[in-house]
């Protein structure tokens, strides 16, 4: 028996394994190395004077490059990271099918079509109410998705398919506000499409951290039931699961997460769906291990995507979403392929 | 399965109210759009061209896009009939599969990277751009014992799917002069092509329908299934590996010419299986003259209903196309 470490209460409560916490920690040391490094490096690299900034001794000019422009980047990089990896977790759980991802099944292309259309239909408007539109998006087309899968309950292969559908009308109607509107817009809205963090503020920290606040947590107490989820629907079923009132919630979860993600940093791919197996192949299948585990290379993931997009090709900057598929549909690819063997 | 045509003579007479029903819209097609005409301009400007506007309207622009929209439908419909029996898949389609994507990738790279623009060169690099995700999704979507999971196979051209729109876009970012120039065309598009650019292409599209239709014997026998197919004598891989080809074909000389138009070949092939059965030459026969007259539809739709400006026509087919995609899906014909 491998020595656990429980953590319970009343409604809540996971095991952790001591190989788990280890991960954790090493992960945790990693995220921590690469905030870091991300906040020393741009046009030169370094290290002690974004330390001394952290710790309140630098320079005003220093205090402006790296308090003002890098750390609400970092920061963003790593919350966006986080949130697509819990809710491609989640849904690969809930679908019992490791391909499914925010992005298959068409979460964020409900998020795209409503940002799109806000730039291109009210170019003037601010920018700040973008992360909302794009959520409401994310969420009337989950709404759709589940309304239209819905046939005396949810069969997860009818979500997946039903998602794939609405997610080729969304690339459509995206397409189309692309194409018809003013083309000064139309690479701004390509960038979007992506995904970029290149304008992360302050402003975009703290309107997206609540959904952080909120929704990461909600997800953790739903550790026990996706556990119970995944001995099969009539094993749920027999030991007491509401299991269709569970998926409703878990699907709003996974679309607050990756709606509200894709909102802030347009849609960036494949990391909601390479985290969650990462964090498999580390800790097991177990929730309590993969959840927070898949939280913390997703951020890991997007950070160094973001640090590499903006350094290694100076002066253009690369969007984060470019290098997220560069590195995500390999893996993919490497996936499908081990599964067929 | 019970069908409308289940008589020979139906089908010759259904074949001839098909052909009535694209010659009706292939004249409307010339007709109707932002610059009005009279219906008599359309023979006059063939027998009395006098270089006006309607004349020379109708000779060089709706007439070669009219003849586009024919010859394209007619290959997304047959490449869709191809692929739903290959991959046993009643979801499959050129691009849901991956397929039109990866040719279009293709196509991104060479612009951006390469500066290519000979329609040539294009067609040939979507027909590679056809071949290497087809095959990366067919082989993606086979289980351990070799047959087709319906699911699995979808799922795996919805990533591939994803991954090449994802790329295309990222080529379009850097390259940002690029994005103008094939902007319209990655969205799917029939506006603008000439006459000269079908006749380069059309030789490949004669080779995709006739090769098709003469498959089509063959392929009745495997959908028998594969151990039906063998025992009749046939070499079922060297039939497998032939319907791949003609789809390569079909799809990739579309995308060369038209872009990425999805849902034509997924809604198509379900009609002409209702019209005529499970005979595959009369439901190649059909699926190509139904994906004709769906396309000079979309095409006339997507230019009339936002006039003065155009909607591409990959847009309006998949927004019919849908609604047919998630009624198949609810109807559950996809088992797992």
């Amino acid at each position: 028996m491998k020595k656990m470490i429980t953590i319970q209460t009343s409604n809540f409560s996971f095991l952790l394994s001591s190989k788990t916490m280890i991960v954790l920690i090493n992960l945790l040391i990693i995220q921590i190395i690469l905030f870091w490094l991300s906040l020393s490096l741009g046009k030169t690299f370094d290290p002690l004077t974004s330390l001394k900034v952290l710790l309140g001794q630098g320079s005003m000019k220093d205090n402006l490059s790296i308090i003002h422009l890098r750390m609400p980047r970092v920061i963003i990089a790593c919350l966006i990271g986080s949130a697509l990896a819990v809710s491609g977790a989640i849904l690969q759980g809930m679908i019992k099918n490791s391909l499914a991802s925010p992005n298959v099944i068409g979460i964020s292309g409900g998020a795209s079509v409503a940002a799109i259309s806000y730039i291109t239909l009210f170019p003037a408007a601010s920018i700040q109410f973008l992360p909302i539109v794009a959520f409401v998006g994310a969420l009337i087309n989950g709404m759709i998705i589940y309304f239209l899968a819905w046939k005396g309950g949810i069969s997860p292969i009818r979500l997946v398919l039903i998602g794939i559908g609405m997610s080729a009308v969304s690339t459509a109607m995206t397409t189309m506000m692309i194409v018809m509107g003013p083309p000064h817009i139309a690479s701004k809205s390509m960038t979007w499409l992506t995904g970029s963090i290149y304008g992360a503020s302050w402003t975009q920290v703290y309107i997206y951290l609540p959904w952080i606040i909120v929704f990461l947590p909600a997800a953790f107490l739903l550790l026990r039931s996706l556990n119970v989820t995944q001995l099969g629907d009539d094993i749920a079923i027999g030991v007491g699961s509401p299991l269709q009132k569970q998926r409703i919630i878990f699907f709003i979860i996974a679309v607050a997460l990756a709606g509200s993600a894709v909102a802030i940093g347009g849609t960036i791919a494949f990391v909601g769906l390479m985290a969650p197996h990462i964090a498999r192949k580390l800790v097991g299948p177990g929730f309590g291990g993969v959840l927070p585990t898949s939280a913390l290379i997703g951020s890991i993931i997007v950070m160094l995507s973001d640090l590499i997009g903006r350094t290694a090709f100076q002066p253009i900057s690369i969007p984060v979403g470019v290098f997220t598929s560069a590195i995500g549909a390999p893996f993919f690819i490497y996936l499908l392929l081990k599964k067929t063997r | 399965m019970t069908s409308v045509f289940n008589h020979t003579t139906k089908r010759w007479l259904g074949l001839f109210l098909l052909f009535n029903l694209l010659f009706i819209l292939f004249i409307s097609s010339i007709k109707f759009g932002e610059y009005s005409t009279q219906w008599k301009d359309i023979l006059y400007a063939f027998t009395h061209f006098d270089y006006s506007n309607e004349h020379v309207i109708i000779r060089d622009v709706r007439f070669p896009r009219a003849l586009i929209a024919i010859c394209i439908g007619a290959n997304l419909g047959i490449a869709g009939a191809l692929l739903q029996s290959l991959t046993r898949n009643p979801l499959a389609d050129t691009g849901i599969l991956g397929i039109n994507g990866g040719a279009s990738l293709l196509v991104v790279l060479a612009v951006t990277l390469f500066s290519i623009s000979s329609l040539n060169q294009f067609t040939w690099i979507a027909f590679l751009g056809a071949a290497i995700f087809g095959t990366i999704v067919y082989a993606l979507g086979q289980t351990t014992k070799g047959d087709h999971s319906p699911i699995r196979l979808t799922l795996a051209g919805a990533a591939v799917a994803a991954f090449t729109t994802s790329l295309s876009h990222a080529f379009l970012i850097i390259n940002a002069s690029a994005l103008d120039e094939v902007l319209f065309w990655i969205s799917g598009s029939i506006a603008g092509r000439n006459m000269a650019m079908l006749i380069e292409i059309f030789p490949y599209m004669l080779i995709g329908w006739i090769g098709s239709i003469l498959i089509a014997k063959k392929i009745d026998a495997l959908q028998l299934g594969e151990d039906v197919a063998k025992s009749l004598g046939q070499n079922t891989v060297w039939v497998k590996l032939t319907m791949g080809l003609l789809i390569i074909i079909l799809a990739g000389s579309s995308v060369a010419i038209a872009g990425p138009i999805s849902f034509v070949g997924l809604i198509i092939p379900h009609m002409a299986r209702f019209f005529v059965g499970l005979n595959s030459r009369w439901v190649i026969i059909y699926s190509g003259l139904l994906g004709a007259s769906l396309l000079l539809l979309a095409d006339m739709i997507s230019r009339l209903i936002a006039m003065p400006q155009e909607v591409p026509v990959g847009v309006t087919t998949a927004i019919i196309g849908v609604p047919f995609f998630i009624y198949i899906v609810r109807k559950g014909r996809m088992q797992s």
